[in-house]
């Protein structure tokens, strides 16, 4: 199928852990394409299908659903999808309903509102392997036929089994037009969907659907007719008057199309499926065991503590790997540029390092969705949710946010990708909104050079282990009130009731654990890869230019006895202190003066805005000490130690006093200080307004909390 | 008549009323909770809530406060549609 011609579209629906993905992997092979509905952060994957006749059709794998009632932006998608009312997408021209052949019921009711869209459909009774050793036998000849002669196939996506026969009923759905046999509505609700797409034609003059009708009719909610600009006045009206009719034939309007759909579906379903004497005992009993209420706990800590380490540590290999790449391939490339400085600095410090700088999260993004598809895709991700419920659910989070905040503790990136896991749109914000407060690794340098340089000597290795602890729950303890107020009195969007299913424990299939993880890098490198790359060039150009010559004579001829690393040492700062950075960070230096930053302080705060690590080469740079200052310098300690107020009221008193210490750590520990993670929020709430407001607020919390502090201490001590 | 949170785990309950005003009705409505169907609590999770529940051949967790409002009948006579153990 070439890109000019559109071909037929197939949507493939199905409620969650039917396998669905597993059968798109399967029917598309690894030519999909991964893009995004517009105005809504849910993901929308297609691919190319061959029919077995030589017929391809573009094959799109809709959100996992149980109810197309739009309460969720998913099943919303879900919905204006299967209507064609998505701008640029077509309707598709048939729906694949892949079913869970162990629960047909259940299955089956989603399929029966689909129907009703009156498209051609087929049905997959998918995972039919285990319905098999469960001893389940559905007839699917008779099925078929009590769906009106839609095609019905028995498959096994996990074993590869039944693929064939997906693609021919795909190919048969689409040429015989089959349609699933519709529910036949109680004749008062009939009169009253029938009075709704009157009264809605007079109003707006559009015909509605028979679907949208009953979206209207059955749905609380009012996304879907915004859309049709329908007056809210009119339409409540329309829609008392029609609810009231459904009331008057004793059925409740909200809860008329379950109860329609599953009678109706109870009596097709009758004589189609031969009960097994063989029980799904395996799941209950590991269940019995992982949800024990001792022993459950305790798994769930060594399996979280697993991920954590993976995460933590494991990744660190391959980060070295590309620094020392990055490293590499700055020696390798920046000599041949000896008589034009600025490419130089250009190419080795602004190009090499900003690839390297997003390059750098790759690893723990891999390994955490790695872990993330693993529990996913076993079934544990539910039952973690499920043991750690109660601790979020009091401030308006939920158990699926413990998984992100968790990876919070190494790196916000991977942690706010694992958001997507969250199902509920408000939780889901809520806990990206929380993520970057955890205490990444990031973090660690400056605490540690703190903490060794003034901590430790002065107060003793008790104290010094005590503060580092401390400082790691610094972001937590601001993150619990931040996430209860944001749910409870700020964020507009409507919570989900935290209904969780908790499936059947299944073997992950690799396949498709890795092309998952493999597709959440690289949406992670094409899109928050570009904007980090363009801050670090930013920043490169901020604290590069003015680079006036005369400055490196000045250091020299000043310190003409020292030796030549003095004088590099000296000429870098010299050079930062007169860049644009440099000018800004002295002329903003009061805004930080309550917090006892000095101006070489205030500059290495707003060069670590794109990344906090490199507080410690900028203080080393500033201290003029030279490039690639560590955690452990001595000299950079000293320098630290040496260092006195030039001007000002606290004229020669040291600057780093215990106050400016502790202000200047907390400061890192709440202040919003990554680019990519500012860019991977954006990417991840779809627009950069909660962005920008996570910034702000971080960095204001910060300003405050590290003002008050550093005022207290300084009267107490 | 027992609100479905103060159900036992292991105990048995046959759906006598729901509030199809609420979300979380709703959800179990979809899921093939209607009045008149049998379902078990199966357990509580560690720190007391919430609950998982079985019916119609799933397990599903919902949320003590959530459970409160499903007006579940222990008295009635109650063979589970599909047991999970024989």
């Amino acid at each position: 199928m070439s890109e000019s011609d559109p071909g037929r579209l197939v949507a493939l629906v199905g409620n969650p852990n039917t396998g669905k993905s597993t059968l798109f992997n399967a029917l598309t092979g690894l030519r999909q394409r991964v893009g995004n509905y517009p105005g809504v952060t849910v993901a929308r994957k297609s691919g190319t299908c061959d029919c077995g006749n030589g017929q391809k059709v573009e094959l799109v794998d809709l959100p996992g659903l149980y109810s197309l009632a739009a309460a969720s932006p998913d099943e919303q998608v879900v919905t204006d999808a299967l209507s064609g009312n998505i701008a640029g997408d077509r309707q598709p021209d048939a729906i694949v309903m892949v079913i869970d052949a162990t629960n047909l019921l259940r299955n089956l009711f989603l399929a029966s509102q689909v129907a009703e869209l009156g498209r051609p459909m087929a049905i997959v009774l998918n995972q039919s392997d285990v319905a098999a050793k469960q001893g389940l036998r559905i007839n699917t000849a008779l099925l078929s036929v009590r769906l009106g002669g839609i095609p019905v196939v028995l498959a096994s996506a996990w074993k590869g089994e039944g693929v064939a026969d997906v693609r021919r009923a795909i190919a048969q759905a689409l040429t015989e037009q089959t349609m699933m046999k519709r529910v036949t509505w109680p004749a008062k609700i009939a009169t009253a969907l029938a009075g709704v797409v009157n009264d809605a034609r007079r109003d707006t003059g559009r015909s509605l659907s028979d679907a949208e009708a009953q979206r209207l009719l059955f749905d609380a909610g009012r996304a879907q007719s915004d859309r049709l600009g329908w007056s809210q006045a009119q339409r409540d009206q329309a829609l008392r008057q029609a609810r009231d009719q459904v009331r008057s034939s004793g059925y409740n309007p909200m809860a008329a199309e379950p109860l329609v759909h599953y009678a109706h579906l109870r009596t097709l379903l009758e004589g189609v499926i031969q009960e097994g004497s063989v029980r799904a005992g395996r799941t209950a009993a590991v269940d019995k065991l992982l949800l024990h209420r001792l022993i459950g706990p305790v798994l769930f800590t060594a399996i979280m503590l697993g991920l954590f380490a993976s995460v933590f540590w494991l990744a660190k290999f391959p980060m070295q790997w590309i620094q020392s790449g990055a490293d590499w391939a700055k020696f390798a490339v920046t000599p041949s540029m000896d008589s034009m400085p600025i490419l130089q600095s250009l190419v080795g410090d602004g190009i090499i390092g900003g690839v390297g700088a997003f390059l750098a999260f790759l690893p723990q993004i891999l390994i955490l969705f790695l872990f993330v598809g693993i529990l996913e895709d076993s079934g544990y991700m539910a039952r973690a949710a499920f043991i750690m419920d109660r601790m979020f659910s009091w401030c308006g989070l939920n158990g699926k946010s413990f998984v992100p905040m968790l990876s919070g503790f190494a790196c916000a990136i991977p942690g706010l990708l694992s958001t997507r896991t969250i199902e509920d749109p408000k939780a889901r914000l809520a806990t990206a909104f929380v993520v970057p407060f955890m205490s990444c690794s990031a973090r660690f340098p400056i605490y540690a050079l703190m903490c060794a340089a003034f901590i430790g000597p002065a107060y003793g290795p008790g104290w010094e282990s005590a503060v580092m602890v401390g400082m790691h729950c610094v972001g937590l303890l601001f993150a619990v009130p931040t996430a209860f107020v944001l749910t409870r009195f700020v964020l507009k969007v409507k919570p989900q009731p935290f209904v969780l299913e908790l499936p059947r424990y299944q073997m992950p299939k690799p396949r498709d654990v890795l092309w998952r993880m493999w597709q959440n890098a690289a949406e992670f490198v094409s899109k928050a890869g570009t904007v980090i790359f363009a801050i670090t060039i930013i920043v490169w150009a901020l604290s590069y230019f003015p680079r006036d010559a005369a400055v490196a004579e000045r250091i020299r001829g000043e310190n003409k006895s020292a030796a030549e690393t003095v004088i590099t040492a000296k000429t870098q700062a010299a050079y930062v202190e007169q860049s644009y950075m440099g000018r800004f960070g002295k002329a903003i230096q009061p805004v930080f003066d309550p917090l006892g930053f000095d101006w070489k302080i205030t500059v290495g705060v707003l060069a670590s805005f794109p990344a906090r690590e490199v507080i410690v080469s900028t203080l080393g740079v500033t201290y003029s000490v030279g490039e690639g200052a560590k955690a452990d310098s001595q000299h950079l300690r000293l320098a630290m130690k040496d260092a006195k107020w030039q001007e000002g009221p606290r004229t020669g008193k040291p600057i780093f006093s215990l106050a400016a210490v502790l202000s200047l750590m907390v400061f890192f520990a709440l202040c919003s200080q990554c680019g990519p993670t500012i860019a991977t929020l954006a990417q991840e709430t779809g627009g950069w307004k909660w962005a920008a407001a996570s910034f702000v607020y971080m960095t204001a919390l910060a300003w405050i909390v590290s003002a008050l502090l550093y005022q207290t201490v300084i009267r107490l001590s | 008549m027992t609100p479905l949170s103060q159900l036992l785990p292991g105990q048995f309950g046959k759906l006598a009323s729901l509030n199809p005003e609420r979300g979380v009705d709703q959800r179990l409505m979809a899921l093939g909770l209607l009045p008149g169907m049998v379902l078990k609590l199966v357990r509580k999770a560690p720190l007391g809530d919430p609950l998982a529940i079985e019916f119609g051949g799933q397990v599903v967790s919902l949320r003590l406060a959530e459970a409160e409002n499903l007006i579940v009948d222990v008295s009635a006579d109650c063979p589970i549609q599909r047991p999970l153990t024989p």
